[in-house]
């Protein structure tokens, strides 16, 4: 079989190693480089503005909320991944949000039982908008803008519009979102232990994209679905999944929100966190045309949300009213930089891309 | 002379399509162009459509020059290319399409009436006064919707249509009414450029044919001297090539099909019926003509397409296809016409394609990837394709398309399929790279695998199979062995032209 002889052909470990090993962890991290610099710029003006951003306390709060927005922009991430989108994020997140301390509460349910009972909630939507999308061939657009209403709606139906809360109960439950773990010898900081679960999800998430064939089929499914489809992948189970992941992590993370706040309004529990996670993971490579995407860019991405915001509250002279247009505006200024760069490089490598 | 199309030349990049090629047409005929895939008619007419712009060589019409940058250039001159896969609108109704583009106004406003009126007129034109404007295209057959085409084409007062094959997709009975509107609009002064690999229907209209051959224009039939044979004769032109790839391979006749099939029906052919099997060792190529229904059944086997029915044996065992994915677990693979579509992640690594197939058998425990497995594999297929450049890190997207198809075909090599299906799988590849991939054929066939490879080009056919299927209008029209094809006995079965062999289902009683 072997056709030694042919000039050009290299000698056995040559050929193989011409691939650049970067490693399974940081795989896929070209795009990374960019949103991380846009992180640093953004941290060190904002320390330079004010002297409450880089104290213990701002800090530990950070990565709390960071933690968070990071568990849904990962799920935001793996249907971006497929090609497709996920607008019901928040209202999932409403949905858990308000069921989990309504059943708790008033309803008296055994957390044993409403907690299982409230995060198979959001694998189920996820099942049903990817069933939708497959085999009924929906947009995905259409499909979760009307779960985005669908499950706000129920929400408030069921609570009557209320708002719910654990009214200084289930200390316990609670604490596995609240939990800091004290670091000997520092003050006014902590390790939140929103920190720990999103780190666990993180590294399954990044360990099924990046080391099983899955998750390669995955990323070959949003990358081009007819060319991963003749090549004998099963792409429809594999979007169905993106979506249950999306659902299953919007659902816990509903569950981490409320566990942390404690109490929810139904009219506007999650509101826009669909946004905020779909914004998370394109700032981390991740192009709304699939294929594309590191986990560890969506974190950055999500960090980066979260420091916006702080340095909004934080900065005397920016009025927290425009909090919405410096968030959007420096999205957008890093999409095009994003773009520009690509450009570039692509007219330098002489390719199209 | 209404329109002239003089010493056309144009190249695109490793292939003239043109050499030199003219065409004179006169207000109230009938000219037909034919010519083998590739012989280069459609760009010719579109050329003389404004659609691309000559390499050299110019365009006259009534005489003076013309310069056409853009098909509106050409309908301004009252010349109107109608394409093979049809411009029609699906969601406007009959009349918006007729009109589309041109439609009457009454200040800012749509002029309904009067729109409604150019259409009624326009369809009275190919006979189709009884249709509802109102209609929406995408509740007509298949004819209509070509008769429509025309009428759109009218109502531009365009002195030229041209159309491109015009009946591939129309039943035997809208080809008739097809025909006959076209007979009308000659009688009306409307000059016709035909294009169709039907050779029936060109005898049956022309009043003149030109026939070209690899770009160039090798012959003209007048009048009486129209006949099949001879337009056969001047297609297909050059000498027979012999290959000696397989001269000495013998197929063994023991022991069950590799592949075999029973009574498929694909989609697009639900009328007719495949029977058909492939032996261990064998290579065989599907030889038709555009349309012909080759792609429609490759696509079925791997289950890309569903079919309508069929029996699908593999070594005597009957086997469910509903997937591609299917069709890999049994050892059945296609590698698809359109390499940059449906074959490749141009994105990706050229590694990365070699593999992705086959990641699941290289994985640990089938769910992990070993990463040093997959560049092994991929380092051993790129030097067994003699893929050049001979490296895995650069983007398939990045290769030349010969280089490109060996890490299609590539990919499924290193799965070592029972069957591999090919469908034109040296098309747009240069001839060093076209004699790559044929080795590489042979050497999968003579490992055993069973290969089918759908092929427009005789050379080809003719030099890589053992065997020759030729489909015309969905079905099997023949088989040739090895011995008995030859250029002519292909085009003959491919163009209709001979009756099938006793046995063979026809429905339509061959002229």
């Amino acid at each position: 079989m072997n056709e030694s002889g042919s000039e050009d052909a290299r000698s056995d470990g040559e050929l193989e190693s011409s691939i650049r090993s970067r490693g399974w962890i940081f795989a896929g991290s070209g795009k990374i480089i960019g949103v991380a610099m846009l992180l640093a710029v953004t941290c060190i003006a904002t320390s330079r503005f004010t002297p409450y951003f880089l104290t213990g306390y701002n800090i530990e709060n950070l990565l709390r909320r960071t933690s968070l927005f990071g568990v849904i922009s990962i799920g935001a991430a793996f249907v971006i991944m497929v090609g497709g989108i996920d607008l019901s994020i928040g209202s999932v997140i409403a949905l858990v949000g308000c069921l989990l301390p309504w059943l708790l509460v008033q309803q008296g349910v055994d957390p044993w039982i409403a907690v299982p009972l409230v995060l198979m909630l959001g694998p189920a939507i996820g099942l049903f908008h990817g069933t939708l999308v497959r085999v009924l061939r929906l947009q995905p657009f259409i499909v979760t803008l009307c779960g985005l209403l669908l499950y706000r709606g129920i929400a408030r139906g069921i609570t009557a519009d209320q708002t719910v809360g654990f009214q200084n109960g289930f200390k316990g439950l609670r604490s596995l979102v609240r939990h800091r773990f004290e670091i000997p010898g520092v003050e006014n900081f902590a390790i939140p232990a929103t920190l720990v679960i999103l780190m666990v999800i993180a590294t399954l998430a990044i360990v099924f994209l990046r080391t099983t064939v899955w998750g390669r089929h995955m990323l070959a499914t949003g990358r081009n679905e007819s060319a991963a489809r003749h090549g004998g992948i099963r792409t429809g189970r594999l979007i169905i999944l993106a979506y249950m992941v999306c659902g299953g992590l919007a659902g816990f993370g509903g569950m981490l929100f409320i566990l942390d706040v404690g109490s929810a309004q139904p009219a506007d529990f999650g509101n826009f966190y669909e946004l905020y996670a779909i914004a998370a993971a394109v700032l981390g490579g991740c192009t709304l045309r699939g294929g594309e995407g590191a986990i560890i860019g969506v974190i950055i991405g999500a960090a980066l949300m979260q420091v916006l915001q702080n340095a909004i509250t934080l900065i005397d002279w920016i009025p927290d009213t425009i909090q919405y247009a410096v968030i959007g505006g420096v999205i957008l200024a890093g999409a095009v930089a994003d773009e520009l760069i690509r450009r570039t490089m692509a007219r330098r490598r002489g390719t199209i891309a | 002379m209404l329109l002239e199309a003089r010493d056309i030349v144009k190249r695109f990049p490793g292939v003239t399509a043109l050499d030199g090629v003219s065409l004179r047409i006169e207000a109230g005929q009938i000219i037909s162009v034919v010519g083998e895939n590739g012989a280069g008619k459609s760009t010719l007419m579109k050329i003389i459509a404004g659609d691309q712009v000559p390499d050299q060589g110019h365009v006259l019409v009534n005489g003076s020059p013309v310069d056409f940058r853009e098909p509106r250039d050409a309908i301004a001159a009252g010349i109107v290319l109608i394409h093979q896969e049809l411009s029609l609108a699906d969601n406007l109704d009959v009349g918006a399409n007729i009109i589309l583009g041109r439609e009457p106004r009454r200040g800012p406003f749509l002029d309904h009436r009067a729109g409604r009126k150019v259409a009624r007129k326009a369809l009275k034109t190919v006979g189709l006064g009884d249709l509802d404007p109102g209609r929406l295209v995408s509740g007509l057959g298949m004819g209509t919707r070509q008769l429509v085409e025309i009428a759109k084409a009218m109502a531009t007062h365009a002195s030229v249509i041209v159309m491109d094959e015009p009946t591939s997709s129309l039943s035997d009975r809208e080809t008739l009414i097809l025909l006959e509107t076209v007979e009308r609009l000659r009688a009306g002064g409307t000059a016709i450029v035909y294009i169709s690999h039907r050779l029936e229907e060109v005898c049956r209209i022309s009043d003149r044919v030109e026939v070209l051959r690899d770009g160039r224009h090798v012959g003209t039939l007048e009048g009486d001297g129209i006949d099949r044979d001879s337009m056969v004769r001047m297609m297909v032109g050059r000498d027979l090539v012999a290959g000696d790839l397989r001269s000495k391979v013998a197929i063994s006749s023991e022991g069950p099909p590799r592949l075999r099939i029973e009574n498929l029906r694909t989609r697009r052919f639900p009328g007719q019926v495949i029977d058909f099997e492939v032996r261990p060792g064998e290579i065989v190529a599907l030889a038709g003509l555009v349309g012909a229904g080759r792609t429609e059944l490759l696509r079925g086997l791997v289950g890309v397409d569903p079919v309508i029915t069929g029996r699908i044996e593999i070594d005597g065992r009957t086997v469910s296809i509903r997937n591609p994915a299917d069709a890999a677990s049994v050892g059945l693979a296609l590698v698809p016409e359109d390499r940059k579509d449906d074959g490749l992640f141009l994105q990706e690594t050229i590694a990365d394609n070699l593999v992705i197939a086959d990641l699941a058998r290289q994985a640990w425990g089938g769910v992990f990837r070993d990463r040093n497995r997959e560049r092994r594999l991929a380092g051993s297929l790129v030097r067994r394709l003699g893929v050049r450049p001979a490296r895995l890190d650069i983007t398939a997207g990045g290769l030349s398309g010969g280089n490109q198809q060996k890490v299609a075909v590539g990919r499924w090599v290193a799965c070592e399929p029972r069957i591999l299906l090919l469908d034109e799988p040296t098309r747009g590849v240069d001839v060093g790279a076209k004699a790559e991939v044929h080795a590489l054929l042979d050497r999968l066939a003579r490992s055993g695998a069973a290969i089918v490879m759908a092929s427009s080009e005789m050379e080809e056919l003719l030099a890589v199979a053992d065997r020759v299927a030729v489909m015309h209008d969905g079905r099997i029209a023949g088989e040739l062995t090895r011995r008995e094809a030859n250029e002519a006995a292909i085009m003959a079965l491919a163009t209709g032209t001979v009756r099938p062999r006793p046995g063979t289902p026809d429905e339509e009683a061959a002229a």
